[in-house]
């Protein structure tokens, strides 16, 4: 890969019970990821609006991972099925308007994956860096 | 791999069988009509074939002594279904003989008061293929 | 504008380590809206605290964020510390730079951009919180418990000792549930009867507990505090305040053809009947389907027999509405339907039998008055085989089931220990898979019934049960002996797996908790809220929410009680003030958010709305019950008119944070 000063812009949504409390734990554990991901906490994982993903590329983000609880344990019963369902229809759109699907991600990570947090965001950041800018999305209009 | 591995495999794939399901009860074996005539019951060819110890199997005469009644599949509370297995290791012997099928013109000689009915009729299907 | 204060916390070196704080709190200043910021070494400590508290008075601030450690962490701590200073405390918003930033990355530079990223956000986030005040709502200080097995028997009790009413439903005729069906108790072998009726007795006579027997609950509405609900008290054709359980009119029926389910069928009873003796209460019930006068108006015996004029054949289903602040579901289980396992012979020998009906057998005051006889001849079986996990542990569909039911194990042993005692010369085979006895003494018990008693324990599994003159053919492995077995044996009993009662799954809709795929009901957390509901108010007792034996019934029967105590001991409840919210002017009626609410927390109400025009015009709009909502906010994105919010993180704050961080 060519060394440049490329840096991705990368958002991560995580439910405030599992995903969040897991990436507390990988800084309790001081597991070291990519500084490039931002965390944004929502209470579960159905909070995010299949709108703040698209939001995010418009503001030129280039890659969006959303992470819940695992199937089956979400604090609220059944919100991240509504989740998997609702991303398998927004990631069938991005793919449509040729986003590449390896810019979005769903991940289950659980209050004690810390390690797993940590490895999914290493790893999500390289895939992005890979892809490069996202400038499909991105609207020009929304830079200052 | 190696030839064990590449047996089991084969046997796995022609039955559909996941061995790795039997809770080890032994209703199959329970249930078998020709338990007593068999050197390895029903419950020992799941978890031979679990194990991957199947040259014994396809020499043992126990191959030829169930019935295919499917009893034990019936009535396995895992859905295990031993008799497939069985199946899967009689036409393994089968193809290791290459095309050298039991022609039809022998089974008379084969033959004998005992052989179940249905034993004929699964050996038949066999060779119409 | 927001005047907002940004506090920058070092946590000693765990955050100023790797972020330079200082520069942090330079870079918000510039930040539209922050009219102060600063850091300090543990705003945690007392004096951070202070240095908050000052800022917020002298600064007149309106909104602060704090950057340290995780809001799982000292969200609750900063909030009370903003409310003491007469802030809001939702108008608190932390950005996570330490778990999240300074601990996961290790270079100054790039640490202290993200903290300033992150904080940004925040801020961001912050200029659009609205102050939210928590609502509370008032607790009807009266619990309901369905099912009146000892499940609900002791959950009953113990939160009517602690001084609050209690309702008990039950839909048999007589509280007692399945333990009172129970011979004697694993593993110190006390008699069901001696330990259960007892505490029947407490029941009925404690002031703070009414019995609806042979009632049902038909409704449920309402929330935690405060449920309404709707009981059915079926007709039983008898005045329970005047009859006085005397037992006449049981004898005198001429209708004795009746199958008795208490003794599960192995015996009649009469068209009107007391289930048993200890029976609470202790009135008689005339079964409708099988009553001649009932049927046909011709008889009446037992209303001239009974002296205290109770029986009333003109008696109607009675509906009775009352108010509880809490709900304890206790509904029990049942032994599975043998039908499916033909290679069992259990429909077509009278001597292949349940242990259930085995428990019956040997009760003494069961048909055989705890003779243990044949049910086909009356005879003293001598060779009897006990087949283990027959539709547990059993994963075809329709068959069985797939969990184990926990409790065959101990009473197969119990059963089989107790017949080699009470008759040494039977033979006693026990068919196993695997014997499982976690507990206190259970194990001791098993080996006992092997070691003491000789009943013969074999791994293996029975495969079929064929009835050959009055014997049953029994063939079985035996898997250590790598051999079939062939018994003749005299009396096969089944250790039937065990189901949640079918009432459960009813049930569970009315209170929309939810249930696993077996129909039992899921807690709120499987290891640390195992007797509550994910439904706020509604707690899970005794075996309905899984395979269970009496201690662990108990215990658990106990801890629901403690938990409706805790609740019903509060006046007002205080509800979580980061719930849905629905834009009337916006919302078009359309139920999708109702559809997908795991808690049923969303209604509709016909609202008038005043047009320009001075009409007057009714809308269905959707309004959200704050005492309900957990603020999952999947409503919020299911909304397709974008009425639906959610407070403390609408979208707009999301959106707001999102054009933060993108920058």
């Amino acid at each position: 890969m060519p060394v440049t000063d490329y840096k991705p812009k990368i958002v991560a949504f995580c439910c405030n019970w599992c995903s969040y409390a897991g990436a507390d734990l990988a800084g309790n554990n001081r597991l070291n990821y990519p500084a490039e991901v931002k965390i944004i906490r929502v209470p579960c994982s159905c909070r995010v609006n299949p709108m703040f993903i698209l939001r995010a590329f418009q503001r030129g983000a280039d890659g969006v991972i959303l992470c819940g609880c695992h199937p089956g344990d979400c604090h609220y019963t059944s919100g991240n099925y509504y989740t998997r369902r609702r991303m398998a229809l927004l990631f069938s759109m991005l793919d449509y308007l040729g986003i590449e699907r390896e810019r979005t991600r769903v991940e289950w990570v659980s209050a004690a994956e810390g390690a797993k947090f940590a490895a999914t965001m290493s790893d999500f950041v390289e895939t992005v860096a890979a892809l490069g800018e996202n400038k499909r999305l991105e609207d020009l209009r929304c830079k200052a | 791999m190696t030839e064990k591995e590449r047996l089991q495999e084969q046997i796995l794939r022609t039955s559909g069988v996941n061995p790795r399901k039997c809770m080890k009860c032994g209703k199959c074996s329970g249930t078998c009509p020709s338990y007593d005539e068999m050197e390895y019951h029903p419950h020992q060819f799941v978890s031979m074939v679990e194990s991957g110890n199947i040259a014994p199997l396809m020499e043992s005469e126990s191959l030829y002594r169930c019935l295919s009644c499917f009893a034990c599949i019936d009535r396995c509370p895992r859905n295990v279904q031993p008799a497939k297995l069985v199946e899967a290791v009689r036409l393994m012997v089968i193809r290791q003989k290459g095309k050298n099928h039991l022609k039809p013109d022998q089974i008379p000689a084969l033959l004998d008061d005992e052989m179940p009915q249905q034993l004929l009729m699964s050996v038949l299907r066999k060779h119409s293929k | 504008m927001q005047r907002i204060g940004v506090f920058v916390c070092w946590c000693g070196t765990n955050i100023a380590g790797t972020v330079d704080v200082h520069a942090v709190a330079e870079a918000l200043k510039l930040e539209p809206g922050v009219v102060f910021s600063t850091d300090y070494q543990y705003m945690c400590s007392q004096a951070g605290q202070q240095i908050i508290s000052d800022a917020i008075t002298e600064h007149k601030l309106t909104g602060i964020v704090v950057c340290s450690c995780s809001p799982r962490m000292h969200e609750a701590t900063f909030r009370k510390t903003a409310e003491k200073a007469g802030l809001n405390p939702y108008m608190v918003e932390i950005a996570n730079i330490r778990e999240q930033c300074s601990w996961v990355h290790k270079e100054m530079p790039i640490g202290t951009e993200k903290a300033i990223m992150l904080a940004k956000a925040a801020v961001a986030k912050v200029s659009l919180n609205a102050p939210l005040i928590p609502g509370e709502s008032p607790v009807t200080k009266r619990a309901l418990v369905i099912g009146g097995g000892i499940a609900g028997i002791q959950t009953a009790l113990d939160i009517a000792d602690a001084g609050f009413p209690v309702d008990l439903v039950e839909t048999k005729p007589t509280i007692g549930g399945k333990m009172a069906q129970l011979d004697k108790t694993f593993p110190t072998l006390d008699c069901a009867a001696c330990i259960l009726t007892p505490k029947m007795v407490d029941v009925a006579q404690h002031e703070n507990i009414r019995i609806f027997s042979y009632s049902e609950v038909v409704e449920v509405g309402g929330f935690v505090g405060n449920f309404n609900v709707k009981i059915k008290k079926k007709a039983r054709y008898v005045r329970e305040e005047l009859c006085t359980g005397c037992g006449l009119c049981t004898e005198k029926c001429p209708q004795k053809k009746v199958a008795n389910e208490f003794n599960l069928g192995m015996d009649n009873r009469r068209a009107i009947y007391i289930p048993f003796a200890q029976a609470v209460p202790k009135v008689a019930t005339i079964d409708a389907a099988h009553c001649t006068m009932l049927k046909s108006g011709k008889c009446g015996v037992c209303s001239k027999v009974c002296t205290a004029g109770a029986i009333d054949y003109k008696q109607q289903d009675e509906y009775i509405e009352e108010t509880y602040g809490a709900i304890v579901a206790a509904t029990g289980f049942n032994p599975i339907d043998m039908g499916a396992f033909d290679e069992y012979a259990y429909s077509k020998s009278p001597d292949v039998i349940t242990s259930l009906e085995f428990e019956r057998l040997t009760n003494a005051a069961g048909p055989t008055g705890g003779k243990l006889l044949r049910p086909s001849d009356g005879k003293h079986p001598q060779k009897i085989v006990f087949v283990q996990c027959v539709g547990s542990r059993c994963s075809e569909a329709g068959k069985g089931k797939e969990y184990c039911s926990k409790i065959c194990c101990m009473y197969t042993a119990k059963h089989a220990m107790l017949t080699r005692d009470k008759y040494p010369d039977t033979d006693v085979y026990v068919f196993y898979i695997d014997v499982r006895t976690p507990g206190k003494n259970f194990d001791e018990f098993y080996r006992r019934a092997v070691e003491e008693y000789g009943v013969h324990y074999i791994k293996g599994m029975v495969g079929k049960i064929e009835p050959v003159g009055d014997k049953l053919k029994v063939q079985a492995s035996d898997l250590l002996d790598n051999r079939q077995l062939k018994i003749d044996a005299d009396l096969v009993v089944l250790a039937a797996a065990i189901e949640p009662d079918k009432s459960a799954r009813s049930l569970a809709t009315m209170l929309t908790a939810s249930m696993d795929t077996n129909d039992f009901f899921t807690e709120a957390h499987p290891k640390l809220r195992p007797v509550e509901s994910p439904t706020a108010g509604v707690f899970l007792s005794g075996t309905c929410q899984g395979p269970k034996d009496i201690p662990e019934t108990v215990s658990q029967a106990g801890a629901a009680a403690a938990k409706v105590i805790g609740l019903l001991a509060k006046d007002r409840l205080t509800c979580n003030p980061c719930i849905a919210e629905s834009d009337e002017m916006m919302c078009n009626g359309c139920s999708s958010c109702e559809r997908v609410c795991p808690y049923g927390a969303i209604g509709y109400i016909d609202k008038e709305f005043r047009m320009p025009d001075r009409t007057v015009k009714i809308r269905r709009v959707a309004k959200v019950n704050a005492a309900v909502c957990q603020g999952c906010g999947c409503c919020t994105v299911t909304c397709p008119s974008g009425a639906m919010d959610l407070k403390g993180f609408a979208n707009k704050q999301i959106m707001a944070e999102v054009d933060a961080l993108c920058l």
